[in-house]
């Protein structure tokens, strides 16, 4: 069975159809070729797919596009404006919080999703957000520093 | 007028700038294998066995065959060539007997990743299961089932393995010094200990992908998440017969690799299976369970330990016997087992030194280059081993340690002499000590029995680690740097920086060394063996190093041409210019001077004449003084250079649950100079995380049929942001390398060495009680603590 799928991700609107069993993760990369988010296990758990989806953090890969007809996500993509980089995106540079980088668009999703969440995580609750995103190379310090520099500033809000 | 020449603008080396790929990504603009697509491309996929031996009796293809969207389907008995990189012993689908669980027998093309996947379930296979072997020490028993009769008929790296024909040894490396039933005569007492190490995965977070296509004339395009491409280009020139210029490797971004990514890994099905489909590209991309369960993983190891050390804890003999579980293949894993033999004491001073690594083959899934290249799994011992020596010696640990570590004048286990510029273990050993105020700890021995039932109680442990790299003795690494209209360059290298920051150095180097902005300076990602100069492989913490000395020449060689030319048109002697600031000036009168921009791609005098051209600068580097080990002593130098460090840690373990806390874990290495210091404190951060996975959580488990049971990471966890130690400190000794880039060392594997060896320290220092076996999960310190309380007195 396939379906139609209107869908807005990062301010864009998009139409397709799909098949019943595609994931939003797969429509992202495969149909809407928006390949910042990455897939790491395709089961729910590693976070590296992570999108917001309506305001609420969630695995691309647990997620069918037919689930998500009328929705709005935003992905790395959208996270900073053409040559300006969030305030989330620059602390990550800032901090090293990436080596391989693959994990990063997820990192950066889960963290903003908290930072609109509550503008003023305390560390556990940066700990608590961060928890779901999988990463091999970084050891997570400098990425929770990240993101408790942009908290501690206040001045959380994509570049768009 | 001020001197416009010897200024600071451009020092960068030391400093932190930010990483050259940050900004792709931050963005999602960063495109890996995993992203990419080529028109027409098909979608690969394996049919895996379910047993761990057995005899392919019939493989049926027609129903997969006949499925609409199928284009090609390849089964094992079509391909007879064997690939790898040191003993030749795989082939690239299982033909007439699986050795593994796991392991590929056939393999599909299709116009989707659906349809490849319905095709594989479709492809009908019988077999005859065999008797399996899983523990080496039984594969090594006389008459044990052989998991490569054929051992005898297979190429490898003469002269420098040694497998033994008819058995299940893929590789025996003997290192001896001295005379060591000697050093036991003089002992005071002598110790023995057995450890274990289990096998582990590297779980780079993009799993292994790769699209390659086969092109008329027999020739390949190969994209490819590997660490090494010109090793994927040469082992596939090889196994196929193929001229190298035939084969194209590219390599963009990469999703992490942690040595399962060096060698050569899905290339050759992928693009078989293209020359099967008619020549249209092929992707495959592993999925988790295939990354863990298929590809390669860190090798099991069992170890014991003979030392005999005098009455104030000098160690006089050491005989050790590592077992590898290598697992079905040994392609790489001979050598892991040959460079950790070599590290096998530790740094540590050993008169007389008997070793003994064998490298065996089992019916698991095969083992690979594991960041640290078998030295955690040897350091466990090693470091394990001391402590309990220690202990029964009534000689503090951190004592014992600075009584035998390495100094200078001493000479290694494989008769390599120490001098001043080697770096200081004791060193790293005391900043750790002291930031973990080892001194201060409660000295009384903890009787588990008296632990209460609840609660926390707390512990601190050192540990020491070395590693060197490990390499073919004519390593060599080369570099270009070319110049742009702008004066900016392009710095082409071919070893890949997957994640650990290696261009982001290079960058520093080059600028440095040009005076030039750090912006002016781009070290191209994308890896391509038809257009960049040739390396080796990523592997082994050599990049900094050699690739730094490359870049370093090629610097020196654009600034020879720069003044060339420059001598010319200033008509000052070439020894009299000065390049800085992107200008070339002559020294004693610097209003004289032409900027780079005005050069490098060749000078025009006011008439028209043209001088010069563009500016190419070319650099190289070659391992230097490293020699063939003897083979019946394992004499020889076989290190490039060493990089020493400790660890200290203080934990606290829950009595209840049995669960590890890391309250501080502090680290040094002397890695010679700090050349970027974001670079290396990132390394240590993320290394340390890695290794304390190793210590803590991770392992493979298999069922009695050989039957992986947690390969997913649902199973299989790993640390998360919830698990760090509540502080982390990391710092660097700097003896600078006589031949290292301003005197650098490598770093990048380092970090998680010798980190179970310290918590498992540290666990005994808590309860009371020593763990030999790892991962220390909450399970085994909890049996371990009910054993212990209710054994008898
Ligand atoms: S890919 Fe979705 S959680 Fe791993
Ligand atoms: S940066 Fe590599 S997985 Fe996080």
């Amino acid at each position: 069975m396939e379906y139609d799928v209107r869908i807005t991700v990062n301010g864009e609107r998009y139409q397709a159809r799909v098949p019943a069993s595609l994931t939003l993760l797969r429509m992202l990369r495969e149909v809407l070729h928006l390949t910042g988010t990455k897939e790491g296990c395709s089961i729910g758990e590693c976070g590296a797919c992570s999108v917001i989806l309506d305001g609420k953090l969630v695995n691309a890969c647990m997620v069918l596009a037919v689930e998500c007809d009328g929705s709005v996500v935003r992905t790395v993509e959208g996270e900073g404006a053409m040559d300006k980089l969030s305030d989330l995106q620059q602390a990550f540079v800032d901090n090293h919080a990436l080596q391989c980088g693959f994990c990063t668009p997820g990192m950066l999703m889960a963290a903003r999703e908290l930072l609109e969440r509550k503008p003023d995580p305390t560390d556990d609750d940066i700990i608590e957000a961060m928890a779901g995103q999988i990463c091999r190379c970084t050891g997570y310090e400098t990425a929770i520093e990240a993101v408790r520099r942009v908290a501690r500033k206040g001045q959380a809000g994509g570049g768009k | 007028m001020t001197v416009p020449f010897h200024s600071d603008k451009h020092r960068y080396v030391g400093g932190n700038a930010e990483r050259i790929d940050a900004l792709d990504k931050v963005t999602g603009a960063a495109q890996y294998v995993h992203d990419m697509a080529v028109p027409r491309m098909l979608f690969g996929r394996m049919k895996l066995s379910p047993h761990a031996h057995a005899r392919i009796v019939r493989i049926d293809t027609s129903k997969a065959e006949a499925l609409p969207g199928v284009r090609a389907v390849l089964v094992g008995s079509e391909l007879d060539t064997r690939l790898g990189l040191y003993m030749i012993d795989k082939f690239i689908l299982a033909r007439d007997v699986v050795r593994y669980q796991g392991e590929a027998v056939a393999a599909v093309a299709a116009e989707s990743e659906d349809i490849a996947r319905r095709a594989c379930e479709l492809i009908e296979i019988d077999y005859e299961p065999l008797p399996a072997i899983f523990d080496p020490e039984v594969a090594l028993a006389d008459g044990a089932l052989l998991v490569h009769p054929d051992l005898h008929t297979y190429r490898y790296m003469k002269g420098v393995f040694f497998p033994r024909a008819h058995s299940n040894v893929a590789h025996h490396q003997k290192i001896r010094k001295g005379d060591v039933d000697k050093g036991f005569a003089e002992a005071y007492r002598v110790f023995e200990h057995k450890f274990t190490n289990p096998p582990v995965a590297h779980a780079p977070l993009e799993t292994h992908v790769t699209i390659a296509q086969y092109l008329p004339g027999s020739r390949a395009q190969i994209w490819t998440s590997a660490q090494s491409p010109f090793t994927v280009r040469n082992l596939f020139a090889v196994a196929f017969g193929l001229p190298h210029n035939s084969i194209r490797v590219q390599i963009p971004y990469v999703g992490g690799g942690f040595g399962g990514k060096a060698g050569i890994h899905l290339e050759p099905l992928a693009w078989c299976l293209s020359r099967k489909a008619g020549g249209r590209p092929v992707k495959i991309t592993a999925t988790r369970e295939e990354e863990i369960n298929t590809l390669p993983s860190r090798q099991g190891l069992k170890t014991h330990i003979k030392t005999g050390v005098t009455r104030d804890g000098k160690i006089t003999g050491l005989k050790v016997q590592f077992l590898w579980d290598a697992g079905a293949y040994a392609d790489y894993g001979v050598n892991i087992g040959r460079a950790a033999a070599t590290s096998g004491a530790g740094p540590y001073e050993v008169p007389n030194c008997w070793i003994d690594s064998l490298v065996v083959y089992t019916n698991k899934v095969f083992g690979t280059a594991y960041r640290g290249f078998g030295h955690l799994e040897v350091l466990w011992g090693v470091e394990r081993n001391l402590d309990l020596i220690a202990r029964d010696l009534g000689i503090d640990p951190y004592e014992l340690r600075m009584r035998n570590v390495l100094r200078a004048g001493a000479l290694t286990i494989t008769g390599e002499k120490v001098t001043a510029n080697h770096g200081r273990p004791d060193l790293c050993l005391e900043k750790v000590a002291q930031e973990i105020g080892f001194e201060n700890r409660p000295k009384e021995p903890v009787d588990p029995k008296k632990l209460p039932l609840r609660g926390k109680v707390r512990g601190k442990g050192v540990a020491l680690l070395q590693k060197a790299p490990a390499m073919p003795v004519f390593t060599a690494c080369s570099a270009i740097i070319k110049f742009n209209e702008d004066a900016s360059v392009n710095v082409l290298i071919s070893g890949v920086d997957y994640g650990q920051g290696t261009y982001t150095m290079l960058r520093q180097v080059v600028a440095q060394e040009l005076s030039v902005p750090l912006d002016k300076v781009q070290v191209v990602f994308d890896c391509d063996t038809a257009t960049q100069p040739y390396d080796w492989q990523t592997v082994a913490s050599r990049f900094t190093v050699m690739g730094g000395n490359a870049c370093i020449e090629a610097a020196h060689d654009c600034i020879a041409q720069l003044k060339h030319v420059a001598g010319q048109v200033l008509r000052a002697p070439e020894n009299e210019l000065i390049c800085e600031d992107e200008r070339v000036f002559v020294r004693h009168t610097p209003e004289q001077s032409l900027s780079y921009r005005e050069i490098v791609l060749g000078y025009t005098y006011p008439n028209g004449n043209s001088i010069g051209g563009p500016i190419v600068g070319r650099g190289r580097y070659i391992a230097q003084g490293l020699t063939h080990l003897h083979p019946e002593t394992g004499q020889g130098k076989a290190a490039l250079d060493w990089t020493y460090g400790a660890h200290g840690v203080e934990i606290e373990v829950d009595l209840e649950t049995g669960d590890i806390e890391i309250v501080h874990i502090a680290s040094a290495f002397d890695v010679g100079k700090v050349l970027h210091e974001g670079m290396c404190r990132t390394q240590v951060q993320g290394g340390v995380i890695q290794g304390l996975g190793s210590a803590l959580l991770e392992g493979f488990v298999f069922n009695d049929k050989g039957r992986m049971l947690n390969p997913s990471f649902v199973d299989y966890k790993l640390l998360t942001a919830k698990d760090l130690p509540r502080k982390m400190s990391a710092f660097f000794v700097e003896t600078p390398q006589l031949d290292g880039p301003y005197g650098a060392r490598g770093i990048g594997e380092h970090p998680m060495v010798s980190v179970p060896g310290a918590i498992g320290n540290a666990l005994r220092d808590a309860l009371g009680i020593d763990f030999h076996d790892l991962p220390l999960n909450s399970e085994r310190v909890y049996l371990a603590l009910k054993r212990a309380r209710t054994a008898k007195a």
